[in-house]
C-alpha cells in the first residue's frame, strides 16, 4: 500500500497553508484595530484633560474664562435628568415586558407592538428630540425643562429596557411558576412574588446599561433645549438646565485649545461614570447569575 | 376541620372567594394596567409620525415639495426670503458621503474583527476581546466627535496638507469606527451560531481554516452577516455629534471627501440651537429633514430584518 507522501502534500497544499497564515494575520490585525483606536483614544483623551481636574472644575460653574470653568451645572444637571428618566423609564419598559411575556396572546396586536418596539430601537436618538420638542415642550408646555428632557430620555431608552426585561422574565423556568400556581397563587401574586423577583438581576442589567446610554446622549438633549451656559443649579423639574455630553459638546466646539483640555477633562468624569454604572451592571449579573 | 359543620368543599371555595374579592380586583385591574404601559410604546410612535408629519406639511405649505427634492443647494439662512433656499439633496449628499467613508472603514473591519473572533480565536481571546469591543460600542458618540476633532483631523491634515478643518474625511472615518464593535458583534454571533459539524465536515475534507471561514461559514451565515451592515449604515445615517462637530456646517452638494459638509442631523442640531425661532420656514425645516432622516433609516432597518428573516439558513 502507497502511504501519502508528506512532501507531496506540502507541495501542494503549501499555497494554500500560506495563504491560510496570512488572512489570519489579516483578520487579526482588524480585531487589533479597534483596540488601538481604543487604547489611542483613551490615553489622549487622559493626558488632555489631566490637569484641569480638579477640585475647583467639580465646583465652578461655566465661564468664558477656561481657568474657572467648571461642571458642577451640568453634573448636577445630568443627575436630575437620571432622576426624571430612571423611573419613568423602568415602570414603563418593564410593565411592557410584564405585559408582553405574562398577559398578552400571540395575536396580531401583540406581534404589532412587538414589531414597533424593534422598530423604535432603530430611530435615530435626534428624531426623539423632535419628537420631545414638539410633545413636551411645546403641546404639553413643559417648557425646555428638566421634566422635558428626562420623559424623551426615557422613551429614548425604553426599547432597550424592554427587550432586556423581556429575555430576563423569558428566562424564569417554566416550573416556579407551576409550583407557584399549585400552591394556590394567583396569576398577578406569581409574577410580584416568583417571577419579577427571580428576573430582577437581570432587569437591572440590561437597564443600567440602557440608562448608562442615556447618561452620553447628546443629540436629543440639543434638540429639546438644554442650555449649555448655566451658572445656577436647578431648583426644581420645570427648571432649566444643562448636561455633561452638552457642556462637553460646548467646549469642545470652541476654537481656543484651552477649551478643548477642559472638554477632555469633562469626557474624564463622564468616563468614570459610565464605568461605575457599567461595573455595577457586571457585579450584579456575576452575584445572581443562577441557572436551572 | 370546617367540614364539620356542614359545609362542602364547594362551598369552602366560594367563601375564599368572596374573602379575596379585593384581590380578584387587583387580578383584572393589573392586566389593564400593565397593557396601558405597553401602549406607550405604540404612542411614541405615533407621536413620532404625527410631529414629523404635521409639521412637515406645514413646511411644505411655504416652500414647494419640488424644490425640496430637485435643488441643490440649502441655504436656510440666508438673508432676505427671495434668497433662503431649500434643496435637501445638499444635506442628503453630505449624509451619504460620510456613511460611505464609514462603510468602507467598518465593513473589512468588522467583517475582519468577526472571522477571528468565531473562526481562529480561542475561548480565552474571545473572553477577552469581546468585553472590550463593548466598551468601543458605548462610548458616548460626543467623545468621538471630539476624538475626530482633536486628533484624526489633525493627522489627516498631515497627510492631506490642504486638507479643510472641517471635512467629510475625518467624522466619516470616526463614525466607521464607532460602527466596527456593532458590525463585529453581530457578524460573530451569525457566524458562531453555524453548527460545529460543518466546521468538522470541512476540515476533515481538507480545507484550510481561512478556506472554511470564506467558503463555508461565511455563506452559511451570510444572512446575519449582511444584516449587520445593514443596521451599522443605518446607525450611521442617523449619527449626530461625531459629523456636528468634524464635519462643519456647510450644506454642500459634493461628493469629494476633503471638503466641508452638512450632514441632516448636524443640520438639525444647528437649527436647534438658536438659529431658527418657533413658527419660522427654519423651525419647520427641521421637521422635514428629521422626516427625511426617518424614512431613510426606517427603510434601512426593515431591509435588515427583511434580510435576516428572508436568507436564515436553518440548521
Amino acid at each position: 500500500m502507497k502511504l501519502v507522501d508528506q512532501a507531496q502534500v506540502e507541495k501542494k497544499m503549501g499555497r494554500r497553508l500560506i495563504n491560510n497564515q496570512v488572512f489570519k494575520s489579516i483578520f487579526l490585525i482588524a480585531t487589533l484595530f479597534s483596540l488601538v483606536v481604543l487604547g489611542i483614544l483613551m490615553y489622549r483623551i487622559f493626558t488632555q484633560g489631566y490637569e484641569f481636574l480638579s477640585a475647583d472644575f467639580f465646583n465652578n460653574f461655566a465661564s468664558r474664562r477656561p481657568s474657572n470653568a467648571g461642571i458642577k451645572a451640568a453634573f448636577i444637571g445630568t443627575l436630575w435628568v437620571m432622576g426624571v428618566t430612571i423611573p419613568v423609564a423602568l415602570i414603563f419598559g418593564v410593565g411592557t415586558a410584564i405585559y408582553l411575556e405574562e398577559y398578552a396572546k400571540k395575536n396580531k396586536f401583540t406581534r404589532f407592538i412587538q414589531m414597533n418596539i424593534s422598530n423604535l430601537a432603530g430611530v435615530p436618538s435626534i428624531v426623539f428630540g423632535l419628537l420631545g420638542l414638539t410633545i413636551f415642550v411645546r403641546y404639553f408646555e413643559l417648557g425646555r425643562s428638566i421634566l422635558a428632557a428626562g420623559f424623551t430620555m426615557a422613551l429614548l431608552i425604553l426599547p432597550v429596557i424592554v427587550v432586556a426585561s423581556q429575555e430576563s422574565i423569558r428566562a424564569v423556568p417554566g416550573q416556579l411558576r407551576e409550583a407557584s400556581f399549585g400552591m394556590g397563587a394567583t396569576k398577578w401574586q406569581t409574577i410580584y412574588r416568583v417571577v419579577l423577583p427571580t428576573a430582577i438581576p437581570g432587569i437591572l442589567t440590561g437597564s443600567i446599561l440602557a440608562f448608562s446610554r442615556a447618561v452620553g446622549e447628546t443629540a436629543p438633549l440639543i434638540v429639546v433645549g438644554a442650555f449649555a451656559y448655566v451658572n445656577y443649579l436647578p431648583d426644581g423639574l420645570l427648571s432649566t438646565f444643562t448636561v455633561m455630553p452638552i457642556q462637553i459638546y460646548n467646549w469642545a466646539s470652541r476654537p481656543q485649545t484651552d477649551f478643548h483640555d477642559l472638554a477632555a477633562a469633562g469626557i474624564i468624569i463622564l468616563f468614570i461614570i459610565l464605568i461605575v454604572m457599567n461595573t455595577v451592571a457586571v457585579l450584579i449579573r456575576n452575584k445572581f447569575s443562577k441557572r436551572y | 376541620m370546617a367540614m364539620s359543620s356542614g359545609q362542602s368543599i364547594r362551598d369552602l371555595i366560594k367563601e375564599k372567594k368572596a374573602k379575596n374579592s379585593s384581590g380578584r380586583l387587583v387580578e383584572k385591574a393589573v392586566p389593564v394596567i400593565l397593557l396601558l404601559t405597553a401602549i406607550v410604546s405604540v404612542l411614541t410612535t405615533l407621536g413620532i409620525l404625527y410631529t414629523l408629519i404635521v409639521e412637515t406639511v406645514i413646511f411644505f405649505s411655504q416652500v414647494p415639495f419640488i424644490e425640496f427634492i430637485t435643488k441643490t443647494e440649502w441655504l436656510p439662512f440666508a438673508s432676505g426670503d427671495e434668497n433662503k433656499v431649500y434643496g435637501i439633496s445638499a444635506l442628503v449628499s453630505g449624509t451619504l458621503l460620510v456613511t460611505l467613508i464609514a462603510t468602507i472603514v467598518a465593513v473589512p473591519f468588522g467583517l475582519g474583527a468577526a472571522i477571528y473572533l468565531s473562526e481562529y480565536a480561542s475561548d480565552r481571546v474571545r473572553r477577552i476581546v469581546k468585553p472590550i469591543l463593548e466598551i468601543l460600542a458605548g462610548i458616548p458618540t460626543i467623545v468621538y466627535g471630539f476624538f475626530a476633532l482633536t486628533f484624526v483631523t489633525p493627522l489627516l491634515q498631515k497627510l492631506i496638507p490642504d486638507l479643510p478643518f472641517f471635512n467629510a474625511l475625518s467624522p466619516g472615518i470616526v463614525v466607521g469606527i464607532m460602527i466596527i464593535p456593532m458590525i463585529a458583534s453581530l457578524s460573530d454571533d451569525a457566524m458562531s451560531s453555524v453548527p460545529n459539524a460543518i466546521r468538522e465536515g470541512a476540515l476533515a475534507l481538507g480545507a484550510t481554516k481561512f478556506e472554511l471561514a470564506i467558503k463555508i461559514i461565511l455563506p452559511a451565515a451570510i444572512s446575519g452577516v449582511v444584516a449587520s451592515f445593514v443596521l451599522g449604515i443605518s446607525r450611521a445615517i442617523g449619527e449626530t455629534m461625531i459629523v456636528t462637530l468634524a464635519g462643519g456646517s456647510n450644506p454642500n452638494f459634493t461628493f469629494n471627501p476633503t471638503e466641508t459638509i452638512q450632514t441632516m442631523t448636524s443640520y438639525i442640531v444647528q437649527a436647534s440651537t438658536g438659529d431658527a425661532g418657533f413658527g419660522t420656514t427654519q423651525y419647520y425645516s427641521i421637521y422635514a429633514v428629521g422626516m427625511t432622516l426617518f424614512v431613510f433609516t426606517l427603510l434601512m432597518n426593515i431591509l435588515a430584518q427583511y434580510i435576516s428573516r428572508r436568507f436564515r439558513e436553518e440548521y
